[in-house]
């Protein structure tokens, strides 16, 4: 599977990536190339196999509902540019 | 069927509801941070909730719980696989860039719930499904001219989606839905049903076609946040939408808001790409896997849900499904009118809790469990009435007494000698009293003319300040007006 430099832009912009435009067209071949490299799977007959979300023999495993955390807006808001009176303050989002 | 009437013909209204249900837990769904609400800003955020890097997601048990046990009480498929996924967008309030929830493995699939329509019809609506998933945080735009304030506290608390299918055909039949649905939360306890707080909104997808026709393009009403404000944006938007088909124009598939202040809906500013979220497994959960055992005890313990209580009160009580639609509505009247109907005559508790406790209850503006009169007092004032101490008439006027004062109904009695009158002799005297002070009217009466009875029977009422037993009265006064 190759992607063209119009899907690489797309991605791009919907991960808020900034590609310069000479970026594009390298960033599609070794995108491309990663594709090509998982292909390879696809050689497999899966035929018989349920879909997977994991790989592990594992089960997902639960946490008792208390209270164990929180209490701590200042070590959260530590690395924020900016905070104002317990908020993350940002530029306007404005909808 | 409702048809709304355009101007080239009818049409029908085609309607699905999303709804967010807060899952009530008292952690949240991936951490160990509070789900409280009201705290200050960010208090009940742990690093998992601000997507510090290097978190990991543990699941809560008791919201695992709380989602099986609501596909239960809506008779849905519980999927013993489901998976999470992460939806990825990227938003002031989102701190990961994506929230956890479920795609393509739900935990519940297919149910259904039936809706009580004012007719007295039901219907039953289709559930597509329920997944968990997280909530975001919260932002507010109007506290500071150029930025936005971001609260985290609401950032990674457990939400129930739960979808319908496209049945509804009018506002009325969609806001019984939600009604309905959150009844069903309130009984479970699996959501707190609180609209004004954010724990439960609807997304509303509404279009319209001929009656008939294939489905027509739909717009999806984000967030609305109270039943009355669903009624009115579906019934702005089904109108909208057929001024524009009649108009020649064609319905653009869309996300709107409800402006509440206008009552209209418009579209929300629309990003190209807005609706590609990449959805992909989440790497750092495992499948949730759950044991038949543990579904079939969570179905065992389920409480009886707002349609069999009603079926029970109706079967076994002898109430009329009126009065038990209206007793099973909201949990709390049922539990109170039940605590009054114990070991009582089922149909006279039902009238006084329809009746005089519910218009006293609605002119308060108080939640039942603070209201003054409480089952055990309303219980004590029916059983005054049974026991002959109290007349209806009078137990009315004790009632009133008893929601004003916030006394005990024996204690009103004792001090106003409000005791029903009994006793033959005293009620005769009255009556000789009402017949000599009315001899022109007894001489009528006996004449022929037998309409005045009902003037004694009030004259003496009134003159024993309505404490005489009226059976008494009625018997007593026909004999003394016997020629």
């Amino acid at each position: 599977m190759s992607l063209d430099k119009a899907t690489v832009a797309r991605i791009a912009r919907l991960a808020r990536l900034r590609l310069p435009e000479a970026a594009l067209e390298p960033m599609a071949a070794e995108l491309s190339a990663i594709l090509s490299f998982v292909e390879q799977l696809e050689a497999v007959d899966t035929a018989a196999v349920a879909p997977m979300a994991s790989g592990m023999a594992m089960r997902l495993r639960l946490r008792a509902d208390e209270v164990t955390d929180g209490g701590k807006a200042e070590a959260i808001l530590a690395n924020a540019p900016e905070a104002i009176d317990g908020f993350f303050a940002v530029p306007k989002v404005v909808e | 069927m409702a048809l709304l009437e355009g101007e080239t013909g009818p049409w029908e209204m085609v309607l699905g509801l999303e709804v967010h249900a807060q899952v009530t837990s008292k952690a949240k769904l991936f951490s160990g941070a509070a789900t409280t609400f009201g705290a200050q800003p960010n208090s009940q955020v742990s690093l998992v909730d601000a997507a510090m890097p290097g978190m990991l997601p543990v699941i809560n048990e008791r919201c695992v719980y709380q989602a099986v046990r609501t596909g239960l009480g809506l008779k849905a498929q519980i999927n013993l696989h489901s998976v999470f996924d992460r939806k990825n967008y990227f938003y002031a309030d989102l701190p990961a860039g994506y929230q956890i929830s479920q795609f393509t493995q739900p935990i519940v699939g297919k149910g259904s719930l039936t809706i009580d329509l004012a007719s007295g019809e039901s219907r039953t609506i289709g559930i597509t499904r329920l997944h968990l998933e997280q909530d975001a945080g919260k932002s507010l735009h109007d506290q500071h001219p150029s930025l936005t304030y971001v609260d985290l506290n609401r950032s990674g608390v457990a939400l129930m989606e739960i979808v319908s299918e496209p049945d509804m055909r009018s506002a009325e039949e969609a806001t019984a839905y939600l009604t309905k649905l959150r009844a069903i939360l309130r009984y479970l306890g699996t959501c707190d049903g609180n609209m004004e707080e954010g724990s439960m909104r609807a997304d509303v997808n509404v279009s319209v076609r001929r009656p008939g026709a294939g489905l027509g393009t739909r717009c999806e009403i984000k967030n609305v946040n109270s039943i009355r404000f669903v009624r009115q944006a579906i019934e702005y938007e089904a109108r909208r939408q057929i001024e524009v088909i009649e108009g020649g124009g064609t319905i653009l598939q869309e996300t709107r808001l409800f402006d509440t202040a206008k009552g209209v809906t418009r579209p929300m500013r629309s990003k190209e790409e807005a609706h590609d979220y990449r959805y992909f497994p989440d790497p750092d959960l495992l499948p949730l896997v759950l044991e038949p055992d543990f579904v079939a005890r969570l179905a065992a313990d389920l409480p009886e849900l707002p349609d069999e209580k009603k079926a029970r009160l109706v079967r076994d009580l002898g109430l009329s499904p009126y009065d038990a639609g209206v007793l099973v509505a909201e949990k709390e009247t049922a539990d109170f009118y039940e605590a009054v109907a114990q070991g009582r005559d089922a149909k006279i508790a039902a009238n006084w809790v329809t009746g005089d406790f519910f218009a006293a209850l609605n002119g308060s503006g108080k939640p039942i469990g603070e209201f003054t009169v409480t089952p055990a007092r309303l219980g004590r004032l029916i059983d005054l009435v049974g026991d002959g101490t109290l007349s209806g008439r009078l137990a009315k006027d004790v009632f009133a007494r008893m929601v004003e004062s916030g006394e005990e109904a024996d204690a009103i009695i004792e001090r106003e000698g409000l005791r029903q009158v009994t006793d033959g002799g005293a009620i005769l005297a009255v009556i000789d009293q009402v017949m000599a002070a009315n001899g022109d009217k007894v001489a009528e009466y006996r004449a022929g003319k037998e309409k005045l009875f009902g003037f004694f029977v009030g004259q003496v009422m009134k003159a024993s300040q309505g404490k005489a037993n009226p059976a008494a009265v009625n018997q007593l006064l026909k004999e003394k007006l016997a020629p």
